[in-house]
């Protein structure tokens, strides 16, 4: 076998793949449709795997400061509403299950369930930025925005303010800042990838309309739900750390 | 006509200028017009296209850095005020760094060559390659922005809370620069990934891949684990300087060392970023022109990884004298040793790789030389920063300045020059004139020694570094460093000069001028836009010379 | 040249069969993660001392791993995408200690 550098002749190695139908979808560069998908697939994660280690330096940054000011980050966090965050939660995770309705039904090529799944999705991931919305703004006519405007007296003398909160030393009240930095910081950054992640659904959800994703081609909505999935298990992570620090207290 | 050469000086082989060619078709001439090169979905096309913007960008910085020297020449401050000194040596960083030496190799080498190398018609996600260009451009355009509004002059290490409260340049404009190419670097090392994951050809199994394609993977992988975490410092910062949220900021309870923290967290892999695929290239050049198969090829592809994998793990090293914990950086210090481990395992690899080989000299080989003497020296000087107590004296001088310029310029530059003249034959299809190059090689690293050596000197004898004057007794090694610099500056514009020249007046190349055995070297040049005209497959180790002259003789038979 | 003859990739680190979970499997995990949920604020109101931080994390990455086992298909994927998985939490535990190790030792020794 001199001359080695040899031909692959008819694709020899892909027998098992000559009863599918070529998609227009294939791309001219991939020797298979699998192997696009797999490397489709594959390329997702990789993403989030940036995603994980750009939510992890602020994760990391709460977990200092949580350590360094506890006594503040009690009470500003007792300054979230359960009840708010842990309907949230439920919305997410419905919004992530109609997100897995919605790969399965592109996966069995049912275009009508598709939409429709996709619809609930993008329906329920507004319903969570509505309802962020409206601790957002509580928090504006608070003045527990960081920055100028932010206030601490109901930190200092919550009482005056009918909470039952134990009053912080002015130095630590003023750490509460810290926590609200980390609490925008951190639901604004995974508000922004909502925002783009229903930016996407719109695309989506018009694509799968026109019947792209029913005839064996779900990259783009298992892609897609993996993204989603994503930010669900970024908001599982939040949920208990800026909302739920210590509630047996006070 | 082929086989062994007849002259044992050189083993280029190219083909009778009288009789040769162009390949009619081919990658270049596939499309016409600038919409075609600014659309292009083609690894090669976009390639070129960070080869010509990486260079723009490499003069930028190199203006700057003859800047620096310039007003170095003399003790006094006579050149530009001192705000402005502090702009150039930013600026010389913050383009060098971010726009030149993370893209160097694998954006424009790699681009081209790791799809070819493991023969695959493109990488895995072509439309990501070209929108990973235009976020380049897009933070070079932020960067200049910068530049030409004011200049930044934090110091490429946005060091907090300086950059977050002291200071009134354009420091959110670079930032979002660096934020922008970050994301760029993301896609390229995610593009790589995937393409070196899946797009192999049949029988090209993990350790028959080129060492290249092994290093640029190792570098991958720091690219889309570290630069995120630089992303979101860079976040914060921008955030603590527009609305204050004191994150960074002591007055508020925060902490500026988490600002190091992360930055460096990203900043220390990043150095192998930049060197791993340098490495790679020496690897291919070393082998081709001592005709053997790199020596220890599985120790020297796994030290790539083991490179990779303990950068994350030495980070602080940056930081002993910010004021981290002594027991931290104790363990940080020990961690940053093992760093020389596998880098050792890859200079003495070469070494054997040399020992009783069939050596010629030619240029790509000439720079692979001085990229071993250069980065042992920088590598080694490098283990004495490591060291706590040393790096306590050293730190913050000339001392760590010559350090970093052994390793990137003395390393990683010449790895680029000798990687850009190893394969301009294939990407351009034409020889560069080599005994100018030749020259250009040998004034490279004399200028460069020149200016460098001196520096570790001065940082020795305790010049800080970021000053703009400096006691007279310090000018004869200042005026040595400028004047090498002169010499460094002309060793470097050269090759670009001569390079376009060959595009129009350089010889035909053919195939394979080297004779080396990489499937891109089994390819016409320059490549034809699908790479292959039929998939490859691999039934031979990599660097393996006696495959490639039963083929050639093969291939006579066939002709004769 | 045997990589290249095993057609199905039954051999392949790499790959994996594409598996497809349907509406009962998925309806399943939703509820647990309801449940989960409940038990998570639950949890918060009963005075654990140091342990309420502990159970509340342990709770959220045990819902994580459900999610990522069964919506994001991990279970499923090749060795590949679960390695890769790991490598992201991986880098992420090396960013959290070898900062720590700083924060916590900080003060050994000055007091």
């Amino acid at each position: 076998m001199a001359n080695a550098i040899a031909t692959a002749h008819e694709h020899d190695a892909h027998h098992a793949h000559d009863e599918h139908v070529v998609l227009p979808q294939h791309l001219h560069h991939f020797e298979t449709e699998e192997q696009q998908r797999e490397a489709g697939t594959f390329g997702m994660w990789l993403f989030l795997l940036t995603e994980i280690m750009f939510f992890g330096g602020m994760f990391f940054a709460y977990l200092l400061y949580r350590n360094w000011y506890n006594p503040a980050f009690v009470a500003a966090s007792n300054q979230l509403s359960v009840k708010l965050g842990a309907i949230n939660t439920a919305i997410l995770i419905t919004s992530g299950y109609a997100m897995a309705l919605g790969v399965y039904a592109a996966e069995v090529r049912k275009k009508q369930m598709l939409v429709w799944t996709l619809i609930a999705t993008t329906i329920f991931g507004f319903a969570f930025l509505g309802v962020k919305t409206v601790e957002y703004k509580e928090k504006f006519e608070k003045h527990h925005v960081p920055g100028a405007s932010f206030d601490v007296k109901e930190f200092v003398n919550p009482a005056a303010f009918g909470l039952k909160e134990e009053p912080l030393a002015p130095d630590m009240a003023q750490k509460t800042q810290i926590f609200f930095v980390l609490y925008f910081a951190m639901t604004g950054m995974h508000a922004l990838h909502m925002i783009i992640g229903l930016a996407l659904l719109f695309w989506l959800i018009y694509r799968a309309n026109r019947g792209d994703f029913s005839s064996g081609y779900v990259a783009p909505i298992e892609n897609f739900g993996l993204y989603w999935h994503f930010v669900d298990i970024v908001w599982i992570f939040l949920f208990p750390l800026l909302y739920l620090i210590n509630k047996h207290v006070g | 006509m082929m086989s062994a050469p007849i002259n044992n000086n050189t083993i280029v082989n190219i083909p009778d200028q009288r009789t040769a060619k162009m390949p009619k078709r081919n990658y270049i001439n596939n499309e016409h017009g600038l919409l075609s090169w600014l659309f292009t979905a083609d690894h090669k096309r976009i390639a070129i296209l960070y080869l010509i913007s990486i260079t723009f960008f490499f003069f930028i910085g190199g203006a700057f850095a003859g800047l620096i020297r310039l007003e170095l020449l003399t003790p006094q401050p006579d050149l530009v005020a001192s705000d402005t000194y502090n702009k150039f040596f930013t600026m010389h960083g913050i383009v060098m760094i971010f726009l030149f030496l993370v893209p160097s190799v694998p954006a424009t080498l790699g681009n081209f060559f790791i799809p070819i190398m493991i023969g695959a018609k493109d990488l895995a996600f072509p439309k990501i390659n070209l929108l990973s260009w235009y976020l380049y451009m897009a933070g070079g355009t932020f960067t200049l922005a910068a530049l030409v509004l004011g200049g930044v002059d934090t110091g490429w290490t946005f060091t907090t809370p300086l950059s977050t409260h002291y200071l009134n340049t354009h420091v959110i404009t670079a930032a979002t620069a660096i934020f922008i190419a970050g994301f760029s670097s993301i896609f390229t090392g995610l593009n790589f990934i995937v393409t070196i994951h899946r797009m192999r050809a049949p029988g090209m199994t993990w350790f028959r891949m080129p060492l290249f394609v092994w290093s640029n993977y190792a570098a991958s992988i720091l690219m889309v684990l570290g630069t995120p975490v630089l992303a979101i410092a860079i976040v914060l910062v921008a955030l603590e300087r527009t609305i204050g949220i004191g994150v960074f900021d002591p007055t508020k309870g925060g902490d500026p060392l988490l600002f190091q923290h992360l930055f460096w967290f990203y900043s220390h892999p990043a150095v192998y970023i930049m060197i791993l695929p340098g490495m790679g290239v020496i690897s291919e050049v070393i082998s081709t022109f001592s005709r053997k198969r790199v020596f220890g090829y599985t120790a020297v592809a796994f030290s790539s990884v083991a490179i990779a994998l303990f950068g994350f793990f030495v980070w602080a090293h940056h930081m002993f004298i910010m004021g981290v914990s002594n027991y931290s950086a104790l363990v940080f210090s020990l961690l940053t040793m093992l760093v020389a481990v596998p880098s050792a395992i890859k200079i003495f690899n070469w070494a054997f790789t040399l020992q009783k080989g069939s050596i010629t000299f030619e240029t790509p080989m000439l720079y692979a030389f001085a990229f071993i003497g250069l980065f042992t020296i920088g590598g080694l000087t490098g283990v004495f920063l490591g060291s706590l107590g040393m790096d306590i004296h050293l730190t913050e001088t000339y001392f760590i300045v010559a350090h970093f310029h052994y390793v990137m310029v003395g390393g990683m530059l010449m790895a680029f020059l000798a990687g850009v003249h190893f394969w301009w034959p294939k990407m351009t299809g034409r020889m560069y004139p080599e005994s100018l190059s030749k020259l250009s090689a040998l004034t490279s690293f004399i200028g460069f020694n020149i200016t460098f050596l001196p520096q570790f000197i001065l940082g020795y004898l305790g010049m800080p570094r970021r000053y703009h004057a400096y006691p007279a007794e310090y000018q004869v090694l200042n005026v040595l460093s400028t004047a090498g610099a002169t010499v460094l500056g002309v060793g470097f514009t050269l090759p670009m000069l001569y390079l376009a020249w060959s595009l129009k007046y350089g010889a035909i190349a053919g195939n394979n001028p080297w004779q080396a055995t990489g499937l891109e070297w089994q390819i016409q040049s320059p490549p034809l836009t699908e790479n292959f005209t039929e998939t490859p497959i691999m039934d031979h180790e990599a660097y393996d010379y006696e495959w490639l002259e039963n083929k050639t003789a093969h291939e006579v038979t066939t002709v004769g | 040249m045997s990589a290249h003859n095993d057609a199905m990739n039954t051999t392949n680190p790499e790959h994996a069969e594409h598996h497809i979970l349907g509406p009962g499997t998925y309806t399943t995990i939703y509820v647990t993660l309801l449940i989960l949920t409940g038990i998570t604020v639950g949890a918060a109101f009963i005075p654990m001392g140091v342990l309420n931080p502990i159970v509340a994390l342990a709770i959220a990455s045990v819902k994580a791993v459900v999610v990522m086992l069964w919506f994001m298909h991990v279970k499923y994927q090749s060795r590949l995408i679960k390695m890769t998985v790991g490598a992201g939490f991986f880098t992420f535990f090396v960013l959290i200690m070898m900062t720590m190790s700083d924060y916590i030792s900080r003060a050994w020794g000055q007091w």
